[in-house]
Order: structure tokens, then sequence, then C-alpha cells
């Protein structure tokens, strides 16, 4: 059930800019938030951990076998990926979405099996999807149309899970259902890696990364000092990490 | 799939099945004078039976349900793959280069003093013209492919599509000003007819719906994919520059025999798969086997109507359904815009 994904040195350059710049990150089991400004290079990281971009220059490894070398299938069931923007069409109910998920087991030609429609329906239930399966996606709002597609990466029961902004659209208890949802699939045994904008959310996850410019601004725990401080610096000094009750969160810093 | 989506599939299927089979007995019975049940049994008592309802109403009838399903079918197929419901089965240069085939015949044989017509072509220069559309149409698609280097991204894909479609049609049009003999043929073509349409024919049409519909079913998990976006599709392990590759055969091999057999029908591809999205939404299983059947009730009905409409004039079908379709999207158009 577990996977090691890592970088070694990952350069990439994307028109005049220079998204990663030298990337070097080792991701275990647990839940890793990826944080940084907006242009830091998060989702480009994300995107070629999943191997949907190739870099120009230093390698992704999974289990210690470079990713580009790892059959297509075998990454697909090896590593879930949830696109930062919900970009579907056509006329899908819910539940065919979620069935989507099946794919990199199944193939294009196999028939789900009692065991992919009890992981199908276990995902829509974690994501409190199950009620509406029978909707279709146009018929949703952006909130729930969010809770299918991350139903559809669960559906893949992959060790790992890389998913980009999954709290877009979400609501508040939403938010916080993700949060513990995530909590869970860690706890689990899997590898689990969000970039995300809410700051207070990413506090709570085993580990943050703080990205700038394309680099690795800072790597630790969550109650780290020299993790806050380095927050505080690539958001320009508008927020501070304070504690509240037994948690971490972000407040901005107005100023005086 | 809900209960209520079932009916509705359901509903689709029976209603197709029933419109086609009425739409077919309408085929047979419209003739010379325009759509008569008493002029049918007449006929049918008459000593040319066999040859009016055997060997030219039956076959073009028949011919033009298949035309109608390969043309539905590669709508849908095209729809798909691009991800756009604008998206029809001509888009990647099939039509221009079926028709720069045709002219380059009509033209070729007018120079050479032996000019041919599609409308009194014998059965050799009609097998030549038909074969040279299909080659066209194939060569079209090729052009496309080697100009977008594959299949790799879709925006390319359809770039070049446009691309190769301008081209063949600015050289199409070059020959026919050169051999202006070939201006006609070439005009005929490209509004489409069902009026030459054998038995031979329909072999043909049949035995490609019969190879391309399962293929393109097997794959449609691929078009659901698709759907989620072109990364998503990716991340789940789907190769897809191969995949697409295939597509764009199959879409190749439905338009290309169509557009060989009847010319440049319009709309029937675009309109199809609209239609079955309206009565009965589903995933690509579903919609690429009821577009088909969809296309061939469509075409049928612009065919029988373009007998009868006018008879004993016989409008172009390919106009007809340029007038059923563009009417279709405007309504839809208009009220979408209302909602």
């Amino acid at each position: 059930m577990t996977a090691l994904l890592s970088t070694l040195n990952l350069r990439l350059r994307l028109g005049s800019t220079q998204a990663l710049a030298g990337v070097t990150l080792a991701l275990r089991p647990g839940w890793t938030a990826i944080v940084g400004p907006n242009g830091a290079g998060k989702s480009t990281l994300l995107r070629v951990l999943a191997g949907l971009q190739a870099p120009d220059a230093g390698n992704v490894s999974l289990n210690s076998r470079l990713l580009h070398e790892v059959p297509l299938r075998e990454q697909a069931r090896t590593v879930a990926w949830l696109a930062q923007q919900g970009d579907t069409s056509g006329e899908l109910t819910v539940r065919e979405v979620v069935h989507l998920g099946r794919l990199p087991q199944l193939g294009l030609f196999a028939a789900p099996t009692a065991v992919d429609e009890a992981l199908v329906q276990q995902a829509m239930a974690q994501t409190e999807c199950a009620a509406w399966q029978h909707r279709r996606l146009d018929e949703l709002s952006g909130g729930e149309r969010q809770r299918v597609l991350l139903a559809r990466a669960l559906a893949v029961d992959a060790p790992v899970l890389l998913l980009d902004e999954p709290t877009t659209h979400l609501d508040p208890p939403h938010q916080i259902a993700l949060l513990r949802l995530l909590q869970r699939q860690a706890r689990a045994g899997r590898t689990v890696v969000s970039v995300l904008h809410d700051l207070s959310l990413a506090l709570q996850a085993d580990r943050l990364v703080v990205m700038d410019a394309g680099r690795i601004a800072a790597d630790g725990g969550c109650d780290d000092p020299a993790l806050h401080a380095a927050l505080a610096r690539v958001f320009g000094g508008a927020l501070r990490v304070e504690r509240v009750r037994d948690h971490w969160i972000a407040v901005p810093h107005l100023g005086d | 799939m809900s209960e209520h989506d079932a009916q509705r599939r359901a509903r689709l299927a029976w209603g197709l099945a029933a419109s086609s089979l009425l739409l077919l007995a309408a085929g047979l019975a419209a003739g010379g004078d325009g759509w008569s049940v008493p002029a049918l049994v007449d006929t049918l008592r008459g000593p040319d039976a066999r040859l009016i309802v055997g060997d030219i109403r039956a076959p073009r009838t028949l011919g033009a349900w298949l035309v109608g399903a390969l043309l539905g079918l590669a709508g849908a197929i095209a729809q798909g793959l691009f991800r756009n419901p604008l998206a029809d089965p001509y888009l990647l240069g099939s039509a221009s280069g079926a028709s720069l085939g045709v002219v380059l015949v009509l033209a070729g044989s007018a120079l050479a003093g032996h000019g041919i017509s599609l409308a009194t072509a014998d059965w050799i220069a009609r097998i030549g013209l038909v074969g040279t559309a299909f080659a066209g149409a194939l060569l079209g698609v090729l052009l496309t492919l080697l100009l977008a280097r594959g299949a790799p991204h879709t925006l390319r894909l359809l770039l070049a599509g446009v691309v190769v479609g301008v081209m063949l049609s600015a050289v199409g049009d070059m020959v026919t000003t050169l051999a202006p003999d070939a201006l006609r043929g070439r005009q005929a073509f490209m509004l489409g007819s069902t009026s030459f349409l054998s038995w031979g024919s329909c072999a043909v049409l049949a035995a490609g719906l019969l190879l391309s519909a399962p293929l393109a079913w097997r794959l449609s998990r691929l078009l659901d994919a698709l759907t989620l976006g072109e990364d998503s599709a990716r991340s789940l392990g789907l190769a897809l520059p191969r995949l697409r590759l295939a597509l764009v055969a199959l879409l190749a091999l439905a338009t290309g025999l169509a557009v060989s057999q009847a010319g440049l029908i319009a709309f029937v591809g675009l309109v199809a798969p609209h239609l079955v999205r309206r009565f009965a939404p589903a995933p690509h299983g579903h919609s690429l086997l009821a577009s088909a059947a969809m296309g061939g009730t469509l075409l049928l009905l612009a065919d029988v109507l373009a007998r009868s409409l006018a008879a004993p004039v016989e409008l172009p079908v390919g106009v007809l359904t340029a007038l059923l379709g563009g009417g279709y999207l405007l309504w839809l158009l208009h009220r979408r815009g209302l909602s």
C-alpha cells in the first residue's frame, strides 16, 4: 500500500518563467501540504509528480524506479491525481464519473467487478455524494462537482494521492470534512500530497512544503518556528502563524 | 443508471427503430410522382416492379440510412474526441480530400475528351469516382495527421484539419478553374445525393458500419474519460496519442465511406449527436450507437422529403439536411438564449 515518490533537482521552464528551479523532495506516507504564493510552481510540481509534464532536467522516482520508465497503467494505479480546475463536459452522471477512477485497474475493456463497485460507493460515501449519484455533473454546484472529482480520484484506490487545490469551491463544513478525510487517508498509509491556498488548513498537515519562485523555501513539521517565519517571508509579511487552542492558523497581518 | 435514464434510453431506442422502419417503407413508396401509397401499389403490380422498387428505391433507401448512420457515428466520435459540440465529421480534411478526388477524376476525364458526369457515369466510371473520393478522404486525414505530427494534441490536430481543408479546397478551386467541365460534377458532389446508391454501395456501407460501430463502442470509455479533460484522462493510465489515433482512423473510415458514396451531406453528423443528447443523455457507449441510428433516421427522412416535396423535381438531399439541421441549431440557440 505504501509508496515513495521522490524528485531530484527538478528544473522546468514554461515560456519565460522558470517554474521549477531545482526541486529535490522525498514524499513518504502521511499528508504533505504544499503552499506558496501564486506562480511559485506548486501545481507544476504536482503535474510533474503525476507524470503529466516532463521536466527539462532532474527526475522523478516512484518506489526507486524512474517514473517515466514505469508503465502508464502502473503509474495510474499507484498515483491518483486531481486537477486544479474541474474541466468537465459531457453527459455523465456522478456515479459514471466516479467509476472512471477504476480505469487504471480495469483498462478500457474490462467490466467492473463487485470490488470496483464497492470502491466507487465507498469513494462517493467519503465525499458525501452518494445521495445524488444519478445526477449529471452539469446539474451540480461547483462545490458538489469538486466533491465528485475528488471521489473519482479516491476511487483509484492508489497509494499516492496528488490533489491540486481540492478545497476549491467547498464551503467551510466540507473543507473540514476534506481535511479529516485526508488525515484518515494518511493514517491508512497513503502518501497524500495536496496543494492548498488556505494556509490554516495546510497547517493541519503532517508536513508543510513552502515553495517560492520554483524552489523549496522551507520544509518541515507544522509546528516548526523556522517554517512559520518562511511562510511569512514568502507571502511578503502579509500573514503570521499563531496557535489557537491546539492548532496553528495563519492570520492575515494587516499592519499597524 | 437511474430508472429515469433507462426509460429515456429505451424510449429513444424504440422511437428510432419505429421511425427507421416507417421511413424505410416511405422510401420504397417515394417515386417520381412523390410519396404515394396508391402509386406504390400500381408500381408493385406493374411489369417493372422488381427494377423500380427492388433495384432502385430499396438500395437507395437503405443506403441513405447507412450513409446517415456512418455520419452520425462519425459526428459523435468527433464531438467526443474534440470535446466540442460543434465538431463535425468533416473537420479533419476528409471532405475537401474527397471533393478534390472527384474533381481530379472529372477534370482528367474531361481533358482527355471522355467527359463523365455524376449523373450519367457508367459503373466503371462510378467505381472510379467512389474509389477516388474515398482515397481523397483518407488522404485528407492522412495529410492532417502528418501536419499535426500524429495525434498527440487535440488542438494541433484540429488546426491541422482546418489548414488541410482550406488548402485542398483551394486546389480543387484551381482545378475547376482550369477545367470548368468538372465544376458541375463538383457542385453535385458538394450538395450530396443518395440517387446513385446501389446494392453494391449498400454492401460497402454496411460493412463499414459493422466494422466501425463496434470498434468505436469499444473505445467509448476513452471518450468518457476525455470529458474530464486530457490531463485527467492521461492520469487514468490511458495512452492518449495512440488511442486518439485509433479514433481518428475510425472517424476517417466512417466519413470517407459516407462521403465517397453520397457526397458532402451537411449537418447530419453535427445534429445527430445533439438530438441524442437531448432525448437521452448517456455515456458514449450508448450515445455513439444511438447517434448512428439517429443519423440514419435523419438522412432517410431528408431523402424521402427530397424525393417528395417538389416531385417530380428531386431536391438535393444535402440542401434539405442543411435546412433541417441548420434550422434545428438555430432553434437550439434561440432556446438557450431565452433560458
